[in-house]
């Protein structure tokens, strides 16, 4: 049920786990936020057909297919050992605590809403594209025949009406978990928990860590793998977080350019 | 478009090879040419201000002119490359301290005026007092023009950039130095370049010393630095900056002919070396393993 | 805050957010609401697409659709939606629906615009020629009084109210050759469950799943093909469940199993009979269940002969290739089966010369309670699944003996008073030519293990349209009348006590099969219905054999059918054979297509795979097209009866716009049309269409009829004319008319029962108070075996209802499916019929016998015990029977309809591949809700080949290249998905390839790709004629296939080199 407006974080907790591949959350999302179709063709990536996260797919599924095991399930098959494992996870903008793309945003189109997630205002984004390459998880992205970034807004006007994100909705297995974020990581911990009782030990938990590179993400996922296995960085960093450094360097360069300057005019003739 | 693979997909250290951050969306001319322009208007308005100060006419009023021309096209190339160019004041709509682009648009709101200004009375010959004080906020100013571009692109979590940001400042002042230098070669008379030479070589110094250390600090990241376009580039650029800064030194203040070509050099070594870096920033985005592998040796380390 | 100090850089700096990075830079566009909160209202609907039936809320603002999702109120589906559920506004608003009629001269290359009212006139027109033209009064006396030179196909996605009125018309003209999408998905789980339980239909609800200890998904992609259903494996699993996916092929149903057991398509009633014989030789069944509740105690004649190594039971008949059941009837008794072939020719005579006595001369049955009798059920299945050893189950199946064990282990711990099993099955066990058993040897074995009408337990049938569980209830199908009262035959049938006599049971509900047909009868023919005219008995259409909709194909292509209806059907994609199905449409005078967009059964005279080939020439097909755009299910009213039996009404939302109309609309005014045309006409044959009662109110400027008047005549109505509560009310007198007797109480009170929806933490699992479920809204079936023989629940885990002796009732959770008061130590007097002859411990009260059937004497044409036949192609000889193939299946003669030859005949190697099917997640059925969707259609593009990377390597097949797939019938080509999912298994010693093939496309729509029916032979199940596409062989060839003539060239190829003839695989 949706959850009643408030000034608490909200996320999303995705739970990689009991994903079945569906895509509905990305057709969801689509039918809500009239997100352009982006028909590329086959693309013979297991079950995954599209160019994955960007202006016109704000959740996109992955697809892994490994010749490893998942706990204790069989998969029977008759060659090397038999295990098979098939990956999926619905990935989604992030909603960083510390979010690369709201810093470096010179208009003031991306701000952080009253429940702590990331929004790009598309009345106002100039298409400058800096916060394009700013994101380190390559979230978002121009829609080419618009000029302007898109990407998730956690479906901001249904929050503000007491509803769930229409991915979060509409998800049959409830894989993708809407909620405050502190109940969330509380929910994912024990998961992780007993999978790993079930023997699953590759459950992790990715982007729940507030001491992490972008301060924790609204956004996290339990997942059966290294994040790079399903296209997300394994440690990544809030640019912004180095801007002080390269201020400085900035500054010297600067200076060292007037003061070179000056050496150059030095005691030469008249 | 995806890379279509043909061979079957096994489990690997990626996501069928695709790119885990999104490459720039911008377009190289444009922001590439906008990252040697503005080291261009910059450091020429800083050479003016101080051939102005010490009476080399010519010198002062030719920088004068191509930092006003080139802070223009600079601004021009920015406008054109926004998705909604109609939306560019809404660069005004607010101060973000966090984001170079921010900074660096308000920078240029003050300094384009002031070039401007101080090209004007200058060509003109009107209010000369006014002009060479306008000449020397331009100057004053210019050196961050110069300057906050390296910021620009090393905020990204572009590898090559992001990783280069010690260095690419002083990249970027020595490379806006040698162009400056460059274009006052070309155009002043041997009498009034002396300063031009000096400037040249001592950009050229910093431009090559600060890249060498660069490409020693970031390792398996500088790999584009050296392959591809961006590898044939940027070797173009250093030959031109150091043919470039030798010529003038060496030649410089006897030979008008050579001064025009080492400057002519100097001007296209400081352009190839920021097409030359732009491209490697594209390339070190597309492929993942410039984002995956120093995170990975990053959490290790942490253990 | 608004003026100049708005300025969001003054905002910045005198404000909180500094940095610019919050309040201050909101823009006030920003304060922006959500469509849902600002929508003028909200209408309760439901998903048009697969048999879940998910409840949807449809947000309309200014009579426009701006948003629809999930209701979360629904028990079922908890507001949940797939992406085609998610889909639906795009759907049902996009621009890829068809808005104007559009007609197709004969000869003609391409559409016109036709007016509607023009081209209703016109079919009409049609109708009445064609009709008088093709009609058959009778056959070597035998009264038939129908038409044959029209037939019509269609119907699963269609709402009850207008399937009941297609039936209805087309009957009241004569016309039976009418057949729906059940027909080629599920008809084999209606003979089936039918047989075995009493009901056609799933047995519980996927909700139920939540209760199952272990849950077996075989025959069944139910990740993939019912997402939202799936959730409730899901949370089995989360509350400590045992997965089991067994299949050819791993799909994201697998992914989630904790088993997964891969085997050879086609041989799932080896490793079922495997499993039964486990069971029975290590007794490891519930046997107080067992003895109580089934027929294994019950004695069969002295006829019946098993069927030994040759793979024959007695009765057989080499020539028809068809059984005589009679010798497989109980000893000095005869019962009548509750579903699938219930008539059988002689049925009259041989009971009228019977001396069997008893209770409506139907004999005594006689039991062995020691199950010692030799020839008791119990030592005749002990006997006839005695061969199907672990070692016979690997080598068949290709599944290895420890994982059997496996298996085997998890059915037996997982069963029992404590603990139950639910299967799961799907399409990938109706569509064989062995379909119906092999949902009988699910049946069989839920029965030894006492899984059957308890909570987690059962047969969960998945289907796949919208309301094709309703098209089976009130069939727009040739052998049913509504509420699978068996169509009359031309033999035998000549008035309404023949019929009941051959065709009813003497016990149980099924004894009061007067009751509902009198009912009918009254409902269609009203006031001319009457005593002495046997209630107009003699107006329906009598059958002669099989009139399937491949029976039908047959006769388009022979030139014996003019007209043909499609209602939101696609069979040159979706049928078997689909060159069989367009060279038949392609005989006809004249072609209706009602669909959203043009499919390919509406275009295949301009751009079909025969006109490129050049075949066929455009000019030289004289068939005249209609396409009529649908209204689709926003924009009308009705009910969807859904894959748990549940009807749910959906209200209508906005108006269809232009020429869209609902197939109520169409089916009502065609039917005023042709009334007007035959108004005053004397003619015999003219009575019944004249006499039918055919005056529904309409509403709106379109003159839309009433779907609540229909769905009020389909409840039925008392003497009082006052809307009637459960069938028990029904009688035989002619007071009462009943449109549909399995649904009378569906509006109960004069109160729409389908349209309640109270909120799932309103009510407890079973969600009973959610709309309505037949019969008499039993959530549950057979629910009287969750409790003992005594009326105790056999567990308190496993309780559902039980015997409550204080208030004299049955009571619990759901519905009883017991007479209320029946006590459970109730005994019937000698010569009771009817329910009374039920005793109060038998749960089956359809059943002739009131128990669940191992043992079926009756209603299967292929044998009263699961046998394992191999597919009708395959390159496996049969390891368990002599008979390679099912001995009574149902095979076509054509050109274009050739078998593949015998494993071990020349030529044999040249289909050396099994291939199977199934469905994915982004597409529905033949594609034409989801080819067209822009947003399903670019998750899926395009059509694709999953194979093995041993097979890749063999064959030189590249990942995302292209594979060409030959059969018989066909070549087609599709990407190449190398993957570890396929793998080869061994099989009797040696390797054998699989490649599995989705078959949703086609050349029309968005997403486009050859038709995997192509390939697919006629080549039916005997007593559900539903064709066999789960298991064929083929042959796979790197590379595109190919193009024009060259393309039918690389068949006959392969036909030739394969020695392939007319009398190929027949035998």
């Amino acid at each position: 049920m949706a959850e009643p407006a408030t000034t608490q974080r909200m996320g999303f907790f995705t739970d990689t786990s009991i994903c079945i591949g569906c895509k509905a959350c990305e057709v969801a999302c689509k039918e809500w936020n009239e997100v352009p179709d982006d028909l590329v063709g086959w693309a013979g990536r297991s079950h995954d057909n599209s160019e994955g996260l960007g202006a016109n797919r704000w959740r996109h599924v992955a697809f892994i297919e490994q010749r490893a095991p998942l706990g204790d399930q069989r998969a029977n098959f008759q060659r090397d050992g038999g295990d098979f494992r098939w990956l999926m996870e619905s990935d989604v903008c992030k909603h960083c605590t510390h979010a690369a793309c709201l810093d470096a945003c010179p208009t003031g189109a991306i701000f952080r809403t009253e429940f702590d997630t990331v929004v790009v205002q598309a009345d106002i984004c100039n298409g400058c594209g800096y916060c394009v390459p700013a994101c380190p998880y390559g979230v978002l992205d121009k829609r080419e025949e618009d000029g302007r970034i898109f990407k998730c807004t956690l479906c901001y006007d249904r929050l503000g009406e007491g509803e769930e994100p229409a991915c979060a909705k509409a998800c049959p297995t409830d894989s993708i978990q809407f909620g405050e974020l502190e109940e969330l990581r509380e929910r994912a911990g024990d998961r992780v928990q007993e999978l790993h009782e079930r023997g699953v030990a590759d459950a992790r938990l990715y982007g729940e860590d507030p001491d992490d590179g972008v301060g924790g993400a609204g956004a996290f996922f339990l997942l059966l793998d290294d994040p790079e296995v399903y296209g997300l960085p394994p440690d990544p960093v809030v640019t912004t977080r180095d801007l002080p450094e390269t201020w400085k360097h900035v500054g010297l360069a600067a200076g060292a350019l007037l003061a070179g300057a000056a050496a150059c005019f030095a005691r030469s003739g008249r | 478009m995806s890379p279509r693979r043909t061979e079957r997909p096994v489990a690997a250290d990626d996501y069928y090879g695709r790119p885990i951050i999104k490459p720039p969306v911008w377009e190289e001319r444009e922001i590439a040419g906008y990252l040697f322009l503005g080291g261009l208007a910059g450091a020429s308005s800083i050479l003016a201000a101080g051939a102005d100060l010490r009476g080399r006419p010519a010198l002062a009023r030719r920088s004068r002119v191509m930092a006003t021309g080139a802070v223009g096209l600079s601004l021009a190339a920015l406008i054109k490359d926004l998705g909604r160019p109609a939306r560019f004041l809404n660069m005004l709509r607010v101060f973000k301290p966090t984001s170079p682009m921010s900074v660096g648009v308000w920078i240029l709101v003050g300094y384009a005026p002031l070039a401007a200004g101080a090209a004007a009375s200058d060509v003109l010959g009107q209010r000369p007092r006014l002009g060479r004080v306008a000449g020397l906020g331009g100057a004053a100013l210019g050196s961050g023009v110069a300057t906050y571009t390296a910021a620009l692109i090393a905020n990204t979590a572009v590898p090559v950039w992001h990783e280069g940001r010690r260095e690419l400042p002083w990249l970027f002042a020595g490379s806006a130095a040698g162009a400056a230098a460059g274009w006052g070669l070309v155009v002043a008379p041997r009498a009034e370049n002396e300063p031009a030479v000096r400037m040249a070589v001592l950009g050229a110094l910093a431009e090559l010393g600060a890249e060498r250390l660069m490409e020693r600090r970031l390792g398996m990241i500088a790999e584009p630095l050296h392959e591809g376009t961006a590898g044939r580039r940027l070797r173009i650029a250093k030959a031109l900056t150091a043919a470039g800064a030798l010529g003038a030194g060496l030649l410089g203040r006897r030979s008008r002919p050579a001064a025009i070509a080492s400057g002519a050099a100097l001007l296209a070594g400081s352009a190839f070396t920021r097409f030359g870096l732009f491209e490697a920033g594209m390339a070190s985005a597309r492929d993942p393993k410039y984002t995956v592998e120093p995170q990975r040796r990053r959490l290790a380390a942490r253990g | 805050m608004k003026g100049p100090l708005d300025f969001p850089l003054l905002r910045q700096v005198l404000g909180e957010d500094k940095l610019g990075r919050g309040p201050a830079v909101k823009s006030r566009r920003s304060e922006l609401r959500a469509r849902t909160a600002t929508a003028d209202r909200v209408v309760g609907s439901v998903c048009p697409y697969c048999a879940v039936g998910c409840a949807q809320q449809i947000f309309v603002k200014d009579e426009e659709i701006v948003q629809i999702e999930g209701d979360p109120d629904a028990p079922h589906s908890r507001g949940r939606l797939c992406p085609k559920g998610a889909a639906t506004k795009q759907l049902t608003t996009g621009s890829s629906r068809e808005r104007r009629v559009l007609y197709r001269r004969p000869g003609a290359a391409d559409w016109e615009r036709l007016d509607l009212d023009t081209a209703m006139d016109m079919i009409a027109d049609r109708v009445v020629r064609d009709r008088a033209e093709g009609w058959e009064d009778e056959e070597d006396g035998d009264l038939l009084h129908r038409c044959m030179s029209i037939a019509a196909l269609g119907g699963a996605t269609l709402d009850n109210e207008e399937n009941y009125l297609i039936k209805k018309l087309l009957t009241g003209l004569g016309i039976i050759q009418i057949e729906n999408q059940a027909r080629v998905c599920h008809s084999s789980t209606v003979v089936g469950l039918g047989t075995s339980f009493g009901r056609g239909a799933s047995s519980t609800l996927p909700g139920d799943l939540q209760n199952s200890d272990l849950i077996v998904l075989e025959g069944s992609n139910m990740a993939e093909a019912h997402p939202v259903a799936y959730q409730w494996v899901v949370e089995a699993k989360a509350r400590g469940a045992t997965i089991v996916h067994v299949d050819p092929h791993y799909s994201r149903t697998s992914a989630m199993a904790d088993h997964f057991v891969p085997l050879r398509a086609g041989t799932d009633i080896a490793f079922l009979g495997g499993v039964i014989n486990h069971v029975l030789t290590t007794e490891s069944d519930f046997r107080e269940y067992v003895l109580a509740y089934t027929n294994a105690s019950t004695i069969v004649g002295e006829d019946f002969e098993e069927a030994g190594a040759d793979g024959l039971f007695s009765g057989y008949d080499a020539g028809e290739m068809s059984y005589d059941p009679e010798s497989w009837q109980y000893e000095g008794a005869f019962v009548n089966a509750a579903s699938g072939q219930r008539d059988q020719e002689g049925n009259v005579d041989r009971l009228q010369k019977s001396e069997l006595g008893g209770p409506g001369g139907r004999g005594h049955i006689q039991r062995d309670e020691t199950l010692q009798h030799p020839r008791c059920v119990w030592q005749i299945m002990k006997r006839h699944y005695a061969a199907y050893t672990p070692e016979m189950v690997e080598k068949v199946c290709g599944v290895p003996k420890d994982v059997f064990a496996d298996v085997c282990r998890l059915f037996v711990e997982n069963s029992g008073r404590e603990r139950t099993t639910a299967f799961v099955h799907g399409v990938g066990w109706t569509q064989h030519t062995i379909g119906s058993q092999y949902i009988r040897a699910a049946s069989v074995l839920q029965l030894l293990l006492g899984n059957v009408g308890r909570p987690g337990g059962g047969v969960m049938a998945m289907r796949g349209h919208a309301s094709i569980q309703g098209s089976s209830d009130i069939p727009t199908l040739f052998d049913t009348l509504p509420g699978y009262i068996p169509m009359p035959h031309a033999h035998g049938h000549d008035d309404l006590d023949d019929f009941i006599a051959a065709d009813a049971p003497a016990r149980g509900f099924w004894g009061n099969m007067r009751d509902y047909a009198v009912s009918l009868l009254k409902a269609w023919w009203g006031e001319a219905a009457t005593a002495e005219n046997d209630f107009c008995f003699g107006y329906l259409p009598r059958l002669t054999g099989s009139h399937s909709t491949y029976d039908t194909t047959m006769a388009m292509v022979e030139g014996k059918v003019k007209g043909f209806f499609l209602f939101g059907q696609n069979p040159a994609v979706g049928s078997a054979n689909n060159r069989m199905q367009r060279l038949g449409m392609s005989k006809l005078d004249w072609l209706v297509v009602r669909d959203f967009s043009l499919i390919e059964s509406a275009t295949w005279w301009k751009d079909g795979p025969e006109i490129e080939s050049g075949e066929i020439r455009t000019e030289e097909i004289d068939t005249e097209v209609f396409f009529l755009p649908a209204a689709a299910h926003t924009e009308k009213e009705g009910t969807f009866t859904n894959t748990q039996r549940m009807l749910q009404w959906h209200n209508k939302a906005v108006e269809p716009k232009d020429d869209q109309r609902s197939d109520l609309w169409f089916t009502y005014h065609l039917g005023r049309k042709i009334r007007e045309r035959l108004a005053g006409s004397e003619e015999e044959r003219d009575r019944p269409i004249l006499d039918l009662t055919w005056d529904y109110p309409t509403e709106g400027p379109l003159e839309e009829p009433s779907a609540e008047a229909v769905l009020e005549e389909i409840n039925g109505r008392g003497p009082d004319g006052k809307m009637l509560s459960a069938y028990t009310e029904l009688k035989a007198d002619g007071s009462t008319a009943c449109g549909c007797w399995i649904y009378c109480g569906c509006f109960a009170d004069g109160v729409n029962q389908t349209a309640r929806r109270t909120p799932k933490e309103e009510q407890n699992w079973t969600g009973g108070e959610w709309a309505w479920a037949w019969p008499a809204n039993r959530r549950i079936l057979y629910n009287r075996a969750s409790a003992g023989p005594s009326g105790k629940p056999w567990s308190e885990r496993k309780k559902l209802v039980w015997w409550d002796e204080g208030q004299g009732e049955w009571t619990g959770l759901d519905t009883p499916d017991f007479e209320a008061t029946k006590r459970p130590d109730y005994v019937p007097d000698e010569d009771a019929v009817g329910p009374a002859a039920i005793r109060g411990d038998e749960p089956f009260i359809m059943q002739a016998d009131g128990r669940g059937w191992l043992f079926a004497p009756a209603g299967v044409a292929d044998g009263p015990l699961p046998t394992h036949y191999e597919p009708q192609d395959s390159p496996v000889r049969n390891r368990l029977h002599e008979h390679q193939r099912d001995p009574a299946r149902q095979l076509y003669e054509h050109e274009w309809n050739r078998y593949h030859p015998d494993p071990d005949e020349p030529g044999a190697g040249v289909f050396p591949i099994v291939a199977t099917t199934y469905r994915l997640t982004e597409h529905f059925t033949a594609g034409g809700m989801s080819r067209w969707t822009p947003y399903l259609a670019e998750l899926q593009p395009e059509f694709f080949v999953e194979v093995s990377p041993e097979l890749a390597a063999e064959r030189g097949l590249e990942h995302s290249g292209w594979a060409t797939i030959v059969s018989a019938r066909g070549a087609v080509e599709a990407r190449v998905m190398v993957t570890d999912r396929m793998t080869p298994l061994r099989v009797d010693g040696r390797a054998v390839h699989q490649i599995g093939m989705p078959y949703h496309w086609g050349p029309n729509g968005i997403a486009r790709g050859d038709s995997m029916n192509e390939l697919s032979s006629m080549a039916l199940d005997p007593s559900s004629h539903i064709q066999e596409v789960k298991a064929l062989s083929v042959d796979v060839l790197p590379g595109r296939r190919p193009r024009g003539a060259a393309r039918t060239g690389l068949v006959e190829d392969y036909r030739r080199r394969a020695g392939i003839t007319a009398a190929t695989g027949v035998s």
